[in-house]
């Protein structure tokens, strides 16, 4: 089957289906995403193939997503179970698509803070959202921003006003087990004004080993002097289809500080793109990726540097089991333009086994003459003497192993500083690598 | 309750032990003596089952039984401790937490429950307080950023905490200056008791200044060439290892 056309028929059904609510703009918006979406398709491994060289889309392309009409019920206790959150986070719930009002609390507004939907503008005071969004996510740049801005029905807005601190806000899109495999396409838009200050917390998951395709644009503007705080938790199912894509631009002197978590999936993509767009403007941005089976995660970081006194800072861990594959293209660029900037990035990884796979390939591309930049990977195994040291102590070597996993991870962990995350993170690593406990828990203590 | 007969190991398929025979009751300490090369850390090594220390021939019973195939933690649970002369560093592992985990394996082959929160942290803090270690060193990761006395330090502590039937210690006065050797000296001493053992590995006679031992033993080229009683460790002092060396090579040739 020719899978663009394919593709986009089913794609395109859908979208006729969709009831057309909300503010004109929006469905102006939507058309352009769907418009888009006809002419770019899927990035294939003919084109574009740069960007997505080492991440094989043939089998999300080629699969039939439906859409969910009605979202599946997801009780209190599960989700605290799935995102934990604390009593006083400001949290927006969607659930296969759809905002979950029971789970959520909309319309809060307070401290010069308004977190709202962007489907529902109206009673809330979230002018200037129809000319922001979409503002940094490009629907040139291929073909599943298009896709995603043409679902665009509804999706959360966080929006601090100049000054604004805002309690931490929580973005939660949960994919239930359905019948049919479907597909979400998640929307989120955060404005942190002049002098605000925010954290914000996305937390993608999936119920089970549900199939599904989840399909986000997060877009994160920070104005003069702004301090953003952002977690990105992709919890996905090992069967799951994600593909993230958060482009951020930066205003002057402001700092951005992004954590995220990523257990990969069938296929997923973890793409972040910021553009340091004043003096200034500082970026720290860390990650932690762990799979295991035949998980693929693929981490895509651009950064540009495209101002003066401009700062990076890379650092991501990836720890893989079994068959699982990573990728970490890390894409730092300095501009002309960008003197007296400074740039690092480096990526660490843990093969635990032998049929594991990690692609790192940090760049950094320059072009000023005055600047420090470093950059580096590595990718081993665990230490035997760290793991003889342990035993020597009575600890059995599985038991070794998972103390030495956690350990790595821990590094990326204990940056978190909202308690609730983690904990929860650190819980998932007490056992060592998540998700891998039930493989390793036999053996090991007998007496050999 | 250490019984050593007729050792050979290879390390790399070259031999390194050449048929070692050492009897180490409890209640005693050994001291293993000898130059660079002569197998001291292999024969300490091999005990506590390192992998790559091949025995291919002769046998080690702890306690009256083999323990040539058993694997190194078990040989751990089963009482025996390395105190390792190059200390390994564990990134992100707290060295609380490594040390209750060992506790608890410990414990759990004993049958007996895993100690409380509450109770390992005062049986540690207590072991801390009693080896000198600053709490702060005992609260970071395991070795990590130590320096070389703190983590021969730390090699004292465990020691101490998980109280080995049989300890093995690899060179742990080398490397330190005087405070540090005498704590762990203090350390050896303090661990001393009829119920229990202690093989100490050492270059130098330095630390036999502050723990007599019951036996010397000098090893040369993978062979245990004399054993004596403390005084031994004072002539190797006033002489060096020449004159041993010598005299066993005539002893042998002849």
């Amino acid at each position: 089957m020719t899978s663009k056309t394919s593709t986009y028929d089913l794609y395109a059904k859908q979208f006729d289906r969709l009831p057309s609510t909300g503010p004109e703009w929006l469905s102006a918006f939507r058309q352009r995403g769907i418009d888009s979406f006809s002419m770019l398709g899927f990035p294939t491994s003919r084109k574009d193939n740069e960007r997505w060289k080492y991440t094989n889309l043939g089998p999300l392309a080629n699969a039939a997503f439906g859409y969910a009409e009605r979202p599946g019920t997801v009780d209190a206790g599960l989700l605290k179970a799935l995102a934990p959150s604390s009593d006083d986070w400001v949290q927006l719930v969607f659930v296969d698509g759809h905002y979950a009002p029971e789970h959520s609390t909309n319309g809060h507004a307070g401290n010069g803070v308004v977190v709202g939907r962007i489907g529902d503008t109206d009673g809330l005071s979230l002018n200037g959202v129809g000319e922001r969004l979409g503002s940094l996510a490009s629907l040139e740049s291929d073909g599943f921003t298009a896709l995603n801005t043409a679902f665009a029905t509804d999706g959360a807005v966080v929006k601090v006003s100049p000054g604004g601190s805002a309690p931490t806000v929580q973005l939660v899109y949960v994919t239930t087990e359905h019948g049919e495999a479907i597909a979400t396409h998640p929307r989120a838009l955060v404005i942190a004004g002049e002098g605000s200050e925010c954290t914000v917390v996305e937390s993608y998951v999936g119920v089970g080993e549900s199939t599904y395709f989840t399909n986000s644009v997060s877009e994160i503007i920070l104005e003069d002097g702004a301090q953003v705080e952002h977690y990105r938790l992709m919890m996905d199912s090992p069967n799951a289809f994600h593909i993230g894509s958060t482009p951020v631009r930066m205003a002057e002197d402001s700092t951005f500080n992004s954590l995220s978590f990523a257990r990969g999936g069938r296929v997923a993509r973890n793409g972040l793109h910021v553009m340091l767009d004043a003096p200034g403007s500082k970026c720290v941005v860390g990650g932690l990726y762990f799979t295991y089976g035949t998980q693929h995660i693929d981490n895509h970081i651009v950064i540009d540097h495209l101002k003066p006194q401009t700062g990076s800072d890379l650092y991501f861990k990836g720890i893989l089991d079994d068959r699982s594959r990573a990728v970490f293209s890390g894409g730092v660029i300095v501009h002309p333009n960008a003197q007296k900037s400074e740039a690092y990035q480096k990526d660490q990884n843990l093969l635990l086994s032998e049929g594991a796979r990690i692609n790192t390939k940090p760049m950094l591309e320059i072009y000023a003459d005055d600047i420090q930049a470093t950059h580096g990977a590595t990718a081993g195994a665990v230490a035997d003497e760290a793991i003889f040291y342990m035993r020597s102590r009575g600890i059995d070597e599985n038991t070794a192993r998972d103390l030495l996993v956690h350990g790595f991870a821990k590094e990326i962990i204990d940056r978190v500083s909202l308690e609730p995350l983690r904990e929860y993170l650190d819980g998932l690593f007490a056992d060592g690598l998540p998700g891998a406990g039930a493989k390793h828990s036999e053996g090991g203590k007998s007496r050999g | 309750m250490l019984e050593i007969n007729n050792l050979h190991v290879e390390v790399n398929a070259t031999g390194i032990l050449k048929g070692i025979d050492l009897t180490v009751k409890a209640g005693e300490v050994h001291a293993i003596m000898g130059p660079n090369g002569s197998g001291k850390s292999t024969l300490a090594n091999a005990v506590a089952g390192r992998p790559g220390y091949d025995v291919t021939e002769g046998d080690i019973l702890f306690e009256g039984e083999s323990i040539l195939g058993w694997i190194p933690d078990q040989r751990a649970r089963a009482g025996l401790f390395l105190a390792m002369q190059y200390p390994v560093e564990l990134p992100g592992v707290r060295n609380r937490q490594f040390l209750k985990a060992a506790l608890d394996a410990l414990r759990e082959e004993r049958g007996e429950d895993e100690l409380s929160a509450r109770e390992f942290d005062t049986l540690y803090r207590k072991r801390v307080a009693e080896i000198g270690m600053s709490e702060d060193l005992s609260r970071r990761n395991v070795n990590e950023g130590f320096s070389g006395g703190e983590k021969k330090r730390n090699e004292i502590l465990q020691m101490a905490v998980l109280e080995p039937r049989l300890a093995l210690l690899d060179e742990t006065d080398s490397g330190l200056d005087i405070d540090a050797l005498r704590t762990v000296a203090d350390g050896v001493n303090s661990y001393r008791s009829p119920d229990n053992a202690m093989l100490l590995v050492t270059h130098y006679q330095r630390i036999l200044d502050y723990v007599t031992p019951d036996y010397v033993h000098v090893l040369v080229d993978g062979r245990i060439i004399r054993s004596g009683g403390k005084d031994l460790a004072l002539e190797l002092e006033e002489k060096g290892y020449d004159w041993i060396v010598q005299e066993a090579a005539v002893v042998r040739s002849g």
